[in-house]
């Protein structure tokens, strides 16, 4: 069944690499949507619904920290994967990841393989 | 406590690190130096992004257009004839990266930190000025025949040297200035 995708990233070069990589780990891929910010992904995610959500921390409006906790307190979206794709490499960053509930988390910068490394342990 | 010494190796880490994986480039580092002036070419692309913590400054990626345009066709896999959005978000996102992990680094010496949103510059003839009294340390990187810069300036924040004025803080803010 192919897999509907969101990427949240402010930079657009980012959402493409991202697309990119997804193409290339060979993953059944539906529809890739993207968003530019956590304001705008939850905006997206009211429009349709996903089995994955690739997301940056550090952006404007509504950081991917602040997505995740809404994310996890919405019945409809609690379930959805959602891999952190960020520069922020501190212990304390990653730990409020893990603890709001974020399925995996990659340092940029990446490589293909790190990603579907990631992604094979979820998918 | 940090030195020049210190930021030039976690700016050349980093932004080996970041040239290689995400460009696919070697680009060969050279010698760090420091500098009382602020940055600032009087062309091409500039890329800043600010530092907070108990420390605070500022971090700056500068390059030629043609340099740029370079690292956004290997980062972006398509190639670029002018400076565009693309172009310009793509070197926000460069700097972004190597400054991110900059910063990861010095908050093992440091504490936390926060990192401000890109802000990048195309022109000709710009000057850039910044409050700041301290100096810079800057770290070139060369790919056949162009230098690109990365550059960083960073001191104790004011609430910091309020708190430590007589303790480690305010002894590595002298450490810095000579």
């Amino acid at each position: 069944m192919p897999l509907d995708v969101l990427i949240v990233d402010d930079s657009a070069a980012i959402r493409k690499i991202l697309h990119r990589v997804l193409v290339q780990a060979d993953v059944p891929l539906g529809h890739v949507y993207e968003a530019g910010d956590g304001v705008e992904a939850l905006a997206r995610l009211k429009e349709f619904r996903v089995g994955l959500i690739l997301s940056d921390i550090n952006m404007p409006n509504m950081d991917g920290l602040q997505l995740l906790g809404a994310l996890k307190a919405q019945e409809e979206t609690k379930s959805v994967p959602v891999i952190m794709v960020t520069t922020e490499g501190g212990s304390t960053k990653v730990m409020e990841a893990v603890n709001l509930g974020a399925a995996g988390y990659v340092r940029k910068p990446f490589t293909a393989e790190q990603i579907k490394e990631k992604l094979a342990g979820i998918l | 406590m940090i030195t020049h010494e210190d930021m030039a190796d976690m700016i050349r880490e980093a932004s080996l690190s970041v040239f290689s994986m995400m460009l696919g480039l070697e680009f060969e580092a050279g010698r760090p130096f420091v500098e009382e002036d602020p940055p600032g070419p009087s062309e091409g692309v500039l890329a800043l992004i600010g530092l907070a913590g108990t420390w605070a400054g500022s971090g700056t990626f500068s390059c030629s257009a043609e340099m740029a345009r370079r690292i956004s066709s290997s980062l972006l896999m398509t190639e670029y004839e002018s400076i565009n959005d693309e172009v310009l978000d793509a070197i926000g996102e460069v700097t972004n990266m190597i400054l991110g992990n900059v910063k990861t680094a010095l908050e093992e010496k440091l504490g936390p930190m926060g990192l401000s949103i890109p802000t990048v510059v195309y022109g000709r003839n710009f000057t850039t000025r910044s409050m700041a009294k301290t100096s810079w340390t800057v770290v070139p990187f060369r790919l056949d025949g162009d230098t690109l810069h990365v550059h960083l300036c960073l001191a104790p924040s004011r609430e910091a040297k309020r708190v430590s004025s007589a303790g480690e803080h305010g002894r590595a803010f002298l450490t810095l200035m000579q």
